[in-house]
């Protein structure tokens, strides 16, 4: 069998397994939670009888082994079950809730790289300048603000006082109904079907907690570059370079930030992963109806379903940007072939 | 030539100013190999620096090849000095094969027939042909070196600075790349300036031993001077009697197989 199709099996497997592990440990405590997802649908004063009944529909007659066979079946045939606290199919939940997150997640990200590595990159070159300390002086203020302080004084300011941007929510609700969602993503959605009043007021919501989010993956970004930036500049190909004639930014270019790039993406994906995962606390704030708050009502709840498919995706996202990770270590630098 | 005329050169600025070379003066003839000697933030590789054009000098002169050279460097000033790094794992672009960092220079200084160029800088170092299309990581400590000696070359340069070439290698690699760097002298009539804290070192490549502590060069004197313990300053000697077992016969008794490392 060729090498590289025992590396993409095993990697497989470990994929496989991972999740399963994941599965199993989220069903098994979620189960042992002091929470009766049966009173959580009849209410307390619901008589034995009801009680009973939904008890059996619920499965939870069965061993827990039986359950999660059963769960996993169900799985594997695309059904998470239905989420109690909404009483809809939580597949149909999270096709309206995880949109609502990517389209956040990557507007902060790509303010977290459009702002972050230039800056990261400006500070390493020039170490030591009142650009440097500013550029410092930033990422210390984003890694340290709390997310939802930051978003409730930009509320505060931006929404109440200026009247810059709109307010909590994804979009006003007069506009609602004025174009039909194909993605899910508003942004997307709106500009392909022409409709830029209602892009611009989409704009408007998100560009709040957007920032606010990217100015944290800005912080982190921006320092693992400088950080990564510094460590090569240190290295003496670069002086080579240097002696052979090639201009500073030419250097910067071609030669440190090509041979930071397999870190620089590995430092990305996972920003992204952890703002995909659910920026729980922003999303609260911006009453956005988001992943996060999903997942978050569905652990308040009890509702083991929907936070079992919720895992389940924090799961895939993460695995997958760790193998997206690994292609293009690959990709980039020869030492890891 | 290299002439450094009470050359300093210092970082920062007001308070924070700190002076890594004061008043240098060393004249280093055509085709001639000198070092430079001292312990680790004696000056020595500051100096290095400062005549590649790395790092600004704040007062004297350095004449290259009889051309006064200011801070700024030309293209040309540029190419007629290179350097050979201590690190010969950190001084490769990781990615880059051998190929590509042999064509970097050539790119740079837009020069003609960059096959041919390559071609006979591995061959000058003894590498092959199977050497040219590998990375940094697919060679070993002595080869790598190699490359970085070639790519100095592939220049043409009339000054080559070394700075440390050989600390990073096995002592048995140390004596090829050494007799390497002989040889290479003699061939291409090269000026070299060499700078290293081990005396064997450099007395096996150098007639001129230059010493150097804290950013001052103390004394200037021959390399049989220094074996034989004539020196002048209580620091060289000090700095004798912690190089002890130095013995300059025992590293240049023979021309040792350059073939391979």
């Amino acid at each position: 069998m060729p090498s590289w199709i025992a590396g993409v099996a095993k990697g497989a497997a470990s994929i496989v397994v991972t999740l399963l592990g994941l599965l199993a440990i989220t069903f098994f405590m979620g189960r042992m939670l002091p929470i009766d997802p049966v009173i959580s649908i009849v209410g307390e004063q619901a008589d034995k009888a009801t009680y009973d009944m939904v008890y059996h529909r619920l499965g939870l007659d069965k061993t827990l082994l039986t359950q999660f066979l059963l769960y996993m079946r169900d799985m594997l045939s695309g059904e998470f079950g239905e989420a109690l606290f909404t009483g809809n199919k939580v597949s149909v939940d999270l096709a309206r809730v995880f949109p609502a997150t990517i389209e956040l997640a990557s507007f902060a990200i790509a303010i977290g790289i459009g702002v972050g590595v230039p800056l990261g990159i400006l500070a390493a070159v020039y170490r030591g300048t009142a650009l440097d300390h500013i550029a410092r002086f930033v990422g210390l203020l984003g890694y340290s603000s709390p997310t939802f302080w930051l978003g409730l004084m930009g509320l505060i300011v931006f929404y109440a006082a200026l009247g810059l941007v709109a307010g909590p929510g994804r979009i006003d609700v007069a506009y609602i109904d004025m174009f039909e969602p194909q993605t899910g993503l508003l942004l997307l959605d709106a500009a392909m079907q022409g409709e830029w009043e209602v892009f611009g007021n989409v704009f408007r919501h998100i560009v709040l907690p957007g920032s606010i989010l990217g100015y944290a993956s800005m912080a982190y970004i921006s320092r693992m570059t400088r950080s990564f930036m510094l460590e090569q500049l240190g290295q003496e190909y670069i002086i080579a370079a240097r002696v052979k004639g090639m201009s500073r930014w030419r250097v910067v270019r071609r030669h440190a930030l090509r041979n930071i790039l397999v870190q620089l993406v590995t430092v990305i994906a996972l920003a992204y992963a952890f703002l995909l995962e659910g920026a729980v606390l922003t999303e609260t704030v911006f009453a956005w109806p988001g992943f996060g708050r999903y997942l978050t009502s569905g652990l308040l709840a009890g509702d083991m379903n929907a936070v079992l498919a919720c895992v389940l995706i924090i799961g895939l996202i993460f695995v997958g940007l760790n193998l997206l990770a690994d292609l293009l270590y690959r990709l980039l630098d020869p030492r890891t072939r | 030539m290299i002439i450094l005329d009470n050359v300093t050169i210092a970082y920062g600025q007001g308070h924070r100013r700190l002076v890594a070379a004061r008043d240098v003066t060393l004249a280093v003839p055509e085709g001639a190999a000198v070092g430079l000697v001292g312990e680790s933030g004696s000056g020595k590789s500051t100096v290095l620096r400062a005549i590649a054009g790395l790092i600004p000098y704040s007062d004297g002169h350095i004449t290259l090849a009889g051309k006064s050279v200011g801070k700024r460097r030309t293209t040309a000033e540029k190419r007629m000095v290179q350097m050979v790094f201590q690190d010969p794992y950190g001084s490769l672009h990781p990615n880059q094969t051998v190929d590509q960092i042999l064509a970097m220079p050539i790119a740079i200084h837009r020069l003609d027939k960059g096959e041919a160029r390559i071609a006979k800088a591995l061959s000058e170092v003894g590498l092959g042909r199977e050497h040219r299309y590998r990375y940094p990581h697919q060679l070993s400590g002595g080869q790598r070196q190699r490359v970085a000696i070639a790519r100095a070359l592939i220049l043409e340069p009339s000054i080559l600075l070394l700075d440390e070439p050989t600390s990073a290698l096995d002592v048995s690699v140390q004596a090829e790349i050494l007799n390497l760097l002989a040889r290479l002298r003699r061939e291409h009539g090269l000026t070299m300036l060499m700078v290293s804290h081990d005396l064997a070192v450099i007395a096996h490549l150098c007639d001129t031993i230059g010493v150097m502590s804290r950013g001052l060069l103390l004394e200037t004197t021959t390399a049989d001077a220094m074996a034989s313990g004539e020196v002048v300053h209580e620091y060289t000697r000090q700095l004798l009697r912690s190089n002890a077992g130095f013995d300059r016969s025992s590293v240049s008794a023979g021309d040792l197989d350059i073939s391979a490392a």
